[in-house]
């Protein structure tokens, strides 16, 4: 069974971000890249579902610029058998429509049976290109996944996911799209022969030519990153216990109507 | 209509629209001068309808079939798609649940428009509407334009001014005609969470959160005491997750939910910059920790440094006593 999963680079959620100089990017210096959380339980689970099937082909995909190649590496340290690297300038400004059209071009070229993602990327948090890519493609999808059961014909999926209230358990027939929660797996860290092992596995770069895409606008686009707006300085509240525990109560009756 | 702002109805699987809704139609009718609600549903309600009129919709475009439940993205995004064809709305708003942040995702990809998910705030500038989304863990604010419409978004819950109710106001109702799209997907089952009879944590008014400071998943009954007392919802932080004192669904932060509340309590809790990616946006927010260097003081409205085993009975008393005046 094929399965392929989109990875995201974003910088790593310690980092603090500083605005770009256009005031529409940050500014990159200093960031340390990190695959996306979230992707890692889908990689992780890609790598269990291949494991438990005894053969199978898992493929990491990823798009974006030069960089992004490190975010693959780590993937196939992993133990992803090959990864695809859409790296093009046309895609320099690409929004979340325009990404999952070109995953959707790679995914119709791969025929993979399964396709796994991250519930969200954590630094544009759109947590919307699987739904997309799934639009894109005609497949089922399900998110937020906290559980997952691919029956031994490779025919359908059985997901649980994440609602209000509740887990809703479903078959998916297959292929199929699922996006991955934390709580699904605890994602491996690479062994030092995963990391050697990988400088050998194949990264293929692919342009917008190769998968048939044409540059296109973006349907979304950023107008302006700010910082947040300063929350006014907060007050300790000082005093013995008793008084400081009725000064809190009354400030939030009064002051803050929060009560 | 050409032009008008729908509003996605999220309900309660029992007829009533959410809460959450007035929010949705609230900011809907701020930007365009009058909302309309379009609610899929296997069980509407007249008390339903009513309410969404009350909120200030002005027309409700209602699809009732007993194929929508349960939802399903592929057979709900080809009855959005088919209304919204020869309607021409200017914008698809709907609240982030787990259904909609799907749903209106893949909506916008088959209408080939721009989606603004998660968003905090819009502005209107002659047709022209812009939003802005928190990015990068909250850590700073994404302005965001649509190159054509409809321009499709979802809101974050607890940001946007609800709408007053109006009574006796009431909406147009059409029933328009139309198919469902296939389901692929075969419904199994639905396992209910085990209740705690407190209120969802997305949906509280009021959270309170316990970290690492708790020391244990037995000491979580005084949380859920003073939860009681003012209708809050308790959460924790992933420190507490991880070390499995409580289910991973009420983790606040990054890699949890994201909650927006009017009051947010935290106790034990560091304030790590994973954490209050999930809480930033909380309107009141108050602290308290025994360090008085602990990176949550830095955003709190109102902390006490102290020890919480000692602040929270005394706090819970203080409440108890305020709200049972
Ligand atoms: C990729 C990634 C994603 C993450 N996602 C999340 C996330 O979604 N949510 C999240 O919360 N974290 C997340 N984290 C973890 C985060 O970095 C912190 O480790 C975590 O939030 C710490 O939890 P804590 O504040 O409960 O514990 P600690 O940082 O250990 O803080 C405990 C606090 O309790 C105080 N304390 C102890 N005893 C008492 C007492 N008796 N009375 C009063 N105060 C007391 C201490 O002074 C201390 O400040 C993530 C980390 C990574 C790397
Ligand atoms: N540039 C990208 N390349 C590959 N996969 C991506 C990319 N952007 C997003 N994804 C996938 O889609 C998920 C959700 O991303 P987002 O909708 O941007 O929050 C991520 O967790 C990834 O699995």
């Amino acid at each position: 069974m094929k399965i392929l999963v989109a990875i995201k680079q974003v910088p790593d959620t310690a980092t603090q971000m500083k605005l770009g100089a256009d005031g529409k990017t940050i500014d990159p210096t200093g960031i340390t890249w990190i695959v996306s959380p979230y992707d890692e339980f889908a990689v992780e689970e890609a790598l269990r579902i291949k494991e438990k099937r005894g053969q199978g082909e898992v493929v990491a995909v990823s798009l974006g610029p030069d960089r992004v190649k490190e975010a693959l590496r780590s993937c196939l340290a992993m133990g992803c058998d090959r990864a695809i690297h859409l790296n093009d300038p046309a895609w320099g400004a690409a929004d979340t429509l325009m990404t999952a059209r070109a995953l959707a071009a790679v995914v119709k070229q791969e025929a993979p049976q399964l396709v796994l993602c991250g519930r969200q990327a954590i630094d544009d948090d759109m947590g919307a290109l699987p739904a997309q890519l799934g639009e894109l493609l005609g497949w089922p999808s399900a998110y937020w996944i906290m559980e997952e059961a691919v029956d031994a014909d490779g025919k359908t999926v059985r997901v649980a996911r994440q609602v209000e209230g509740g887990l809703e358990v479903f078959d998916l027939p297959l292929p199929a799209i699922v996006t991955a929660q934390k709580g699904l797996n605890e994602p491996r860290y690479p062994t030092l022969k995963g990391i050697m092992g990988a400088k050998k596995k194949e990264l293929k770069d692919v342009k917008a030519a190769d998968v048939g895409l044409a540059a296109e606008a973006p349907q979304l686009s950023i107008t302006a990153l700010e910082a947040l707006p300063p929350r006014p300085p907060g007050r300790i509240i000082q005093g013995d216990l008793p008084t400081a525990v009725k000064e809190l109560v009354r400030s939030l009756r009064e002051d803050a109507k929060a009560i | 209509m050409p032009n008008a702002f729908w509003c996605i109805v999220e309900d309660d699987r029992a007829g009533l629209p959410k809460k959450v809704m007035a929010e949705v139609i609230g900011e809907a009718t701020r930007l365009s001068g009058g909302a309309e609600a379009v609610w899929l549903t296997d069980k509407a309600s007249d008390e339903g309808l009513k309410q969404l009129g009350e909120w200030g919709a002005t027309r409700i475009l209602l699809v009732e079939s007993a194929g929508l439940a349960p939802y399903r993205a592929e057979v709900w995004v080809k009855v959005l798609a088919d209304l919204a064809a020869p309607e021409a709305p200017r914008a698809i708003f709907g609240p982030v649940t787990s259904k909609q942040r799907e749903l209106l995702a893949r909506l916008a990809a088959r209408l080939g428009v721009g989606l603004s998910a998660d968003s905090v705030a819009f502005a209107m500038a002659g047709d022209t509407l812009t939003a802005t989304r928190p990015v990068y863990a909250g850590k700073l604010l994404s302005k965001v334009a649509w190159a054509k419409t409809p321009c499709v978004a979802t809101l974050r819950p607890n940001v946007f001014r609800p709408a007053e109710a109006q009574p006796g106001k009431t909406a147009t109702v059409e029933r328009p005609q139309t198919s469902l799209g296939d389901a692929f997907m075969k419904f199994v089952e639905r396992r209910e969470e085990t209740s705690t009879g407190l209120p969802e944590l997305t949906e509280a008014e009021t959270v309170i959160s316990g970290g690492r400071g708790m020391k244990g998943p037995e000491n979580y009954v005084i949380l859920e005491d003073m939860a009681r007392v003012i209708g809050a919802a308790v959460g924790a932080s992933r420190a507490a997750v991880d070390a499995g004192w409580r289910p991973h669904r009420f983790q606040i932060g990054q890699t949890g939910r994201t909650i927006s509340p009017k009051l947010y309590l935290g106790f034990g809790v560091s304030g790590a910059i994973q954490h209050l990616a999930g809480m930033r946006t909380s309107k009141v927010i108050v602290a308290v920790n025994k360090d008085p260097e602990a990176p949550i003081f830095k955003i709190a409205d109102y902390g006490i440094v102290g020890d919480l085993f000692e602040v929270v009975p005394a706090l819970t008393q203080e409440f108890k006593r305020l709200l049972e005046k």
